[in-house]
């Protein structure tokens, strides 16, 4: 329900500069996340739009009005942490109820309805009387997303909040967030996290950051298709794009070429030759490392069971157009 | 060998609960030979005995009904109780402070705030007396109030703001999102994580000012603003050569019985209290 507006936003803790001047706008329910490698200061970003830090320069807009010296409650926003941050000595529903009792002049069995309402989106209607610490981890992470649906936000914010489970139930959970996201598409979500698995699965579009600064904002298949930089290339995509320098590079007239692993071609006429040095079979498809003479073994990532032997010397060849081509300043040439 | 080494761990097993014994006895049997002081009369109290051979509750009814020791009683349960909450108070605000806000000169301020404690009590004394002549509440509780806060207080300060530290910041920002202001934050989400804390020093500080002697004596002067521990070093017999033993240890048995229960109540807090912050919950 809220578009966010950050104009030349800078943050500095003491003389460390964490956010360098970031111009991003985040349209109305739209699902944004923030990804980048640790340190990147992408969660410094999300606090600073919450309200838990303070802007050092620039100017925060939500809907058109600067937010700068706003409380994080008079925001609208709600959050959803890494560690869960539930209040451990109040039962499921009094977590929830919390913010809502604080405000004035709220009806209780309003408060009793909206979450109720809230615990039926998220299954844990049953839970509502037991306390934080007799649920397991999914069940609290769920609880704490209840907590935020429950105050009605028109900022949804999300810090990271799968890093704390195990494998099966982060996918779980990242298929509720995503239901959560249609259900709700009126609000404005903002998620963080340095998984670029959840990034592409989750993400209307994306915002790669990369030393407190924006690398690039697009949707999943623009940032795949067209990354901007080598940074934004080898950051999306799994297995990570291969880079290759030199002569090889030469040959198509750039100083690094960027191919992905499902884009070569094993081929007895390829262009290039290497040495199988490890195979992984994955089930669905499989991925083959050559030694090519380059600083890191190429991936090639093959449909179905890899059946080649580590020694064995293999021809492939890359698919033309989907090439990508770097000058010296790891800017794409197109 | 493992007959030995059997033998080896019984010796260990036996000095063990050895030890235990001596400590036991060395500190419960003075309180022990009080109660049975307290239950004699007349020359019996000069008999030694080991066993209970006569009861009889004159002592309690003549320390209770003569002179002003019920008076004493009340003065020493109202000090010690408003000291426990006025302490606990400006500890927990001020933890909050020292822990949650960042200031500059923060640490310097708790170093202060220990070093504080450093003095002793017969150092402050004149000081503090003329302090306590200059507000007017000389021969008041509220003289006496003051100066245990005041003693009590650098570790109350001190130990709740370790305390507050260990509490997980996110749980402080989730109640910030939620639009808590820092008073709701400390009577509603830490206050409730904190009360083995509470209990531990809020204990702490109430034996303290139950026990205190040195400021009793000297910033009151009459029989009706004492304190027991005072009350009982002053009680005098028939004449000034007769020390009523019974009565003085039938008093110290009142005095003592309810701290014992008060830790009885609270023991299972107190350990809690005490290893807080040690292994994360």
């Amino acid at each position: 329900m809220a578009s966010i507006e950050l104009r030349n936003i800078r943050k500095s803790f003491g003389i460390v500069n964490v956010i360098k001047g970031v111009d991003l706008e985040i349209r109305k329910g739209e699902f944004m996340v923030f990804v980048g490698p640790s340190g990147c200061g992408k969660s410094t970003l999300l606090r600073l739009i919450s309200g838990l830090e303070d802007i050092t320069s620039g100017e925060m807009l939500f809907d058109g009005k600067v937010v700068n010296a706003l409380a994080p409650s008079k925001r609208g926003i709600a959050m959803v942490f890494q560690s869960y941050a539930l209040y451990p000595h109040m039962t499921v529903y009094e977590n929830m109820a919390f913010g809502l009792t604080l405000e004035k002049g709220k009806d209780k069995e309003d408060i009793r309805k909206r979450v109720e309402r809230a615990a039926d989106m998220l299954q844990i209607r049953d839970y509502l009387d037991r306390l934080p610490k007799q649920l397991s981890g999914g069940q609290r992470q769920r609880v704490a997303i209840g907590r935020a649906i429950t105050r009605d936000p028109k900022v949804f914010l999300f810090d990271e909040p799968l890093s704390n489970l195990d494998a099966a139930l982060r996918v779980a959970t990242r298929i509720e967030i995503a239901k959560l996201h249609e259900g709700m598409h009126e609000t404005t979500m903002v998620y963080v996290t340095h998984d670029q698995v959840e990034a592409m699965t989750l993400a209307d579009r994306i915002c790669v950051l990369r030393d407190g600064l924006i690398e690039q904002v697009g949707t999943p298949m623009e940032l795949y298709e067209k990354p901007d930089s080598i940074f934004v290339a080898g950051f999306i995509g799994s297995p990570k794009m291969n880079f290759i320098a030199g002569e090889k590079a030469a040959n198509f007239d750039c100083s690094t070429l960027g191919i992905r692993g499902e884009h070569l071609q094993i081929k007895d006429d390829g262009i290039w030759e290497g040495t199988v040095i490890h195979t992984e079979n994955l089930g669905a498809d499989a991925y083959v490392y050559l030694e090519m003479g380059a600083e890191e073994p190429v991936v090639v990532r093959l449909e179905g069971a890899a059946r080649y032997k580590s020694g064995e010397v293999l021809r492939v060849s890359p698919m033309q157009d989907k090439v990508h081509r770097f000058d010296e300043a790891g800017k794409p040439i197109r | 060998m493992t007959a030995s080494f059997d033998l080896w761990k019984l010796t260990k097993t036996a000095l063990f609960y050895l030890l235990v014994v001596v400590i036991v006895v060395v500190s419960v049997f003075p309180f022990y030979y009080a109660i049975l002081t307290s239950f004699k009369s007349g020359t019996d109290l000069f008999r030694i005995t080991y066993w209970p051979t006569s009861f009889s509750l004159q002592n309690y009814e003549s320390v209770l009904r003569v002179g002003s020791f019920p008076r004493n009683l009340l003065n020493s349960v109202f000090i010690a109780s408003v000291t426990v909450l006025l302490a606990l108070f400006l500890a927990v605000t001020a933890s909050f402070a020292l822990s949650r806000v960042r200031f500059r000169g923060r640490s310097l301020l708790l170093m202060t705030i220990l070093a504080v404690s450093m003095f002793p009590q017969i150092a402050v004394l004149a000081g503090l007396f003329e302090v306590i002549r200059f507000l007017g509440i000389y021969n008041t509780p509220w003289a006496l109030i003051f100066s245990y806060t005041i003693f009590t207080l650098p570790f109350t300060v001190w130990v709740l703001t370790t305390f507050m530290r260990e509490l997980p910041i996110e749980i402080e920002e989730a109640a910030i999102v939620d639009g808590a202001t820092p008073w709701v934050i400390i009577t509603r989400v830490f206050m409730p994580l904190m009360w083995p804390a509470l209990v531990t020093t809020g204990l702490l500080a109430f034996i303290g000012a139950w026990n205190e002697f040195l400021f009793a004596l000297t910033f009151t002067s009459s029989n009706d603003t004492r304190t027991v521990p005072v009350a009982i070093a002053l009680l005098s017999g028939g004449s000034q050569y007769e020390i009523p033993w019974g009565a003085i240890m039938a008093a110290s048995v009142i005095v003592t019985v309810p701290l014992v229960i008060l830790v009885l109540i609270f023991q299972r807090k107190i350990v809690s209290g005490l290893t807080a912050g040690g292994v994360k919950g």
